[in-house]
């Protein structure tokens, strides 16, 4: 059997009982209906009664009897009769199984107007905007309440988790922060050297190296760094899991969490981001010291010499204040995206990209504010 | 036991199943596993949980990669096609998975639509009917059509992933535990929707299942699987004759019997 087709007696004027014939043949399957799909829809009903011919028809599924029973369905409706005839017996079951389950369903959600829909659109961004704040703030309180029980022994301390966390961000990260940390030295150096270069200043290079990484590159890109690493994969795994219902299984089992599974990568991001921050500054100095060596023939001791006599320790100490702040901040708000994923998957990606901005954002503003801060108390 | 082993001796079974080894590192799941499943039947599949029902399906449809054996499934090894003979392998099963697996940023009449979309060219309003359809057919209430599934019962998502494994009319379909989870009145409905899709459309229906009503109702014949490989395919009289503790026990528990006993009273007169 082949592509179906059909035949029209056309309409007698709606003279006497010759009812108007539409003989189908061929095979009403999905793959093939799509050519009568048009010419079917196009035969309104009006005029004469309507007597559909399956005679000739080989295979059926259900689409070619939906298609059937629509025709009959909408003459009926408009008050002309339609009728089967010559319906084999599967034909007839098939179309009568279709014709029980025929409602009215929607599709997808119902749009109404558009300039009301844009409204709606900024209202509820509003809306979730001012509600997204709202949930941190609350997800804050709960995370340092815990967070301070913790700390003081009052809640089990997860360790389980937390070695594992440590592992996850830290040591997995040593690679690329150092690698990353490594190159940047040897670029700072180098576009300073080529400035400095000008006023003969060339061994200033040092300075400049010691200063900018130990105070702010070093931490601020390892920060950077981490955060597109782990905030990413915190605010991904915690979502999955809220989606898999493994949160409210915590819940009902009477675990917090909040302590199970934020609090351990808190912990663990604040201390492994202060080891990192130590670590990406002493290899950014490393790169810087590898090119004043090579390519500014200062020698590895002069350099070293030099850089502990121009470096205060407030600046390391200063970088060191703020790692574990950020440390902190950036396992926050990935657990945070994490926990408002609700419903598809759609929303972990969506979630776990704001994670990713949201904590580089973060980061940078909180690093503006240290600087002006550490500035206004003298530290210069 | 004549007449009661897993393979068949006519030529055009839909699935065809010769020696098939899987397993997951150390564990052997299925160890040189037989099977035919015959055109036009629905073949109940039972077995104990983590027999590896759901790893057998699995292996057929090409999801779960076996160490050994062949998988044929209407006449063709499923292992040795192209890519587009793949495809139209797929165009003619439909798949529902244990866990519904509906995609989760559709609502539930565009998860049934997903397939039309991808192998029909049939005018929207006539898919949207379609899909319309479906979701009445597998008895979702009319308001389930633009819901997203995480909005549905754990009954609906079974109901959606079914309605989406019809959606292009299969000529082979796979159930994995299509009635667990639905109330009573429900699971009847459904068989006697399988049933009459079976009839109507010539489908052959592999079906996992623990319901022992469901086995009584619409099976033609009942495949059991244990000890890592198919122990006996047979209608359930047959089967009540098989020896073998856990089948005896299976069927001829309190259970078994309340369901044997069910479909006497009821289903005879058909
Ligand atoms: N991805 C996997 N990795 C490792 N082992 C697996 C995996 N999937 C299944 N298994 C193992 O294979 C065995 C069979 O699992 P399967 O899901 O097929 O069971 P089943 O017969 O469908 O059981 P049920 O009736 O409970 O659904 C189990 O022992 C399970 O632990
Ligand atoms: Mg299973």
């Amino acid at each position: 059997m082949t592509t179906p087709s059909i035949q029209d007696s056309g309409d007698n004027d709606g003279g006497g009982n010759t009812a108007r014939r539409l003989a189908v043949s061929g095979d009403l399957t999905m793959d093939h209906i799509a050519g009568i799909v048009g010419p079917l829809r196009a035969i309104t009903p009006g005029g004469s009664a309507l007597a559909i011919d399956l005679a000739g028809i080989g295979r059926i599924d259900t689409s070619g009897a939906w298609l059937i029973h629509r025709l009959v369905q909408d003459w009926t409706a408009a008050g002309v009769p339609a009728t089967i005839e010559n319906a084999s017996g599967d034909a007839d079951r098939l179309i009568a199984q279709v014709a029980a389950n025929d409602n009215p369903v929607a599709i997808r959600a119902v749009h109404g107007n558009r300039a009301i829909e844009r409204l709606d659109r900024i209202g509820r961004a509003l809306y979730v905007a001012v509600e997204n704040v709202g949930n941190f703030l609350a997800f804050l309180g709960q995370t340092l309440i815990v967070l301070g029980q913790t700390l003081i022994g009052r809640r089990p301390m997860r360790w389980n988790a937390f070695i594992h966390q440590c592992e996850a961000v830290g040591v997995n990260a040593i690679p690329i922060v150092g690698l990353l940390l490594f190159l940047v030295g040897m670029v700072v150096a180098q576009q300073g050297a080529v400035q400095l270069r000008a006023f003969g200043a060339e061994v200033f290079v040092v300075n400049l190296i010691g200063r900018s990484v130990m105070r702010e590159l070093g931490i601020l890109l390892t920060a950077i760094m981490v955060a597109g690493r782990s905030s990413s994969a915190f605010a991904a795994q915690i979502g999955s899991m809220k989606l898999n219902q493994e949160v409210d299984a915590l819940h009902t089992i009477g675990m917090s969490p909040i302590e199970v599974l934020v609090v351990p990568r808190v912990i663990a991001m604040g201390l492994m981001l202060s080891m990192l921050g130590f670590f990406g500054s002493f290899m950014a100095i490393l790169g810087g010291g590898l090119f004043c060596w090579i390519s500014l023939d200062i020698p590895p001791v002069a350099f070293f010499q030099r850089l502990q006599e121009v470096t205060p320790l407030s600046d390391l100490v200063i970088g060191m204040i703020k790692a574990p702040i950020f440390g902190v901040v950036i396992a926050m708000m990935g657990c945070f995206q994490g926990m408002q994923v609700t419903g598809n998957a759609e929303s972990v990606g969506e979630r776990t990209t704001r994670a990713v901005v949201e904590s580089i954002f973060v980061v940078i503003v909180l690093d503006a504010f240290f600087a002006v801060f550490f500035s206004a108390l003298g530290f210069n | 036991m004549p007449g009661l082993g897993p393979t068949l001796d006519e030529d055009d079974a839909v699935i065809r199943v010769r020696g098939l080894v899987t397993g997951f590192g150390e564990q052997i799941i299925h160890d040189k596993l037989d099977l035919d499943v015959r055109k036009g039947e629905i073949l109940g599949v039972v077995g104990g949980s983590g027999t590896g029902k759901s790893v057998l399906m699995r292996a057929i449809v090409g999801l779960q990669s076996t160490r050994e054996g062949s998988i044929k499934v209407f006449g063709e090894e499923t292992r040795d096609l192209d890519a587009a003979a793949a495809k139209d392998l797929r165009r003619r099963w439909g798949v529902m998975f244990q866990e519904g697996a509906l995609f989760s940023s559709l609502s539930v009449a565009e998860n049934i639509e997903v397939p039309m979309r991808e192998f029909l060219d049939l005018p929207e309003p006539l898919m949207d009917e379609l899909a319309g359809y479906k979701v009445t057919m597998v008895g979702l209430p009319v308001e389930a059509g633009p819901k997203f599934p995480s909005e549905l019962s754990g009954g609906m998502k079974k109901r959606a992933g079914l309605a989406r494994a019809l959606s292009l009319d299969p000529l082979l379909l796979f159930l994995d535990e299509p009635t667990a989870g639905l109330d009573p009145i429900s699971a009847a409905a459904f068989d006697e929707l399988i049933k009459v899709l079976k009839e109507t459309l010539g489908l052959t229906v592999f079906l996992i299942t623990h319901d022992l009503d469901t086995l009584h109702a619409i099976c033609d014949r009942v495949a059991v699987l244990a000890d890592k490989k198919v122990l006996a395919v047979g209608t359930i009289p047959e089967l009540l004759t098989f020896d073998h503790p856990w089948v005896r026990e299976y069927f001829s528990g309190p259970r078994g019997r309340a369901a044997g006993a069910g479909k006497t009273k009821t289903m005879e007169p058909a």
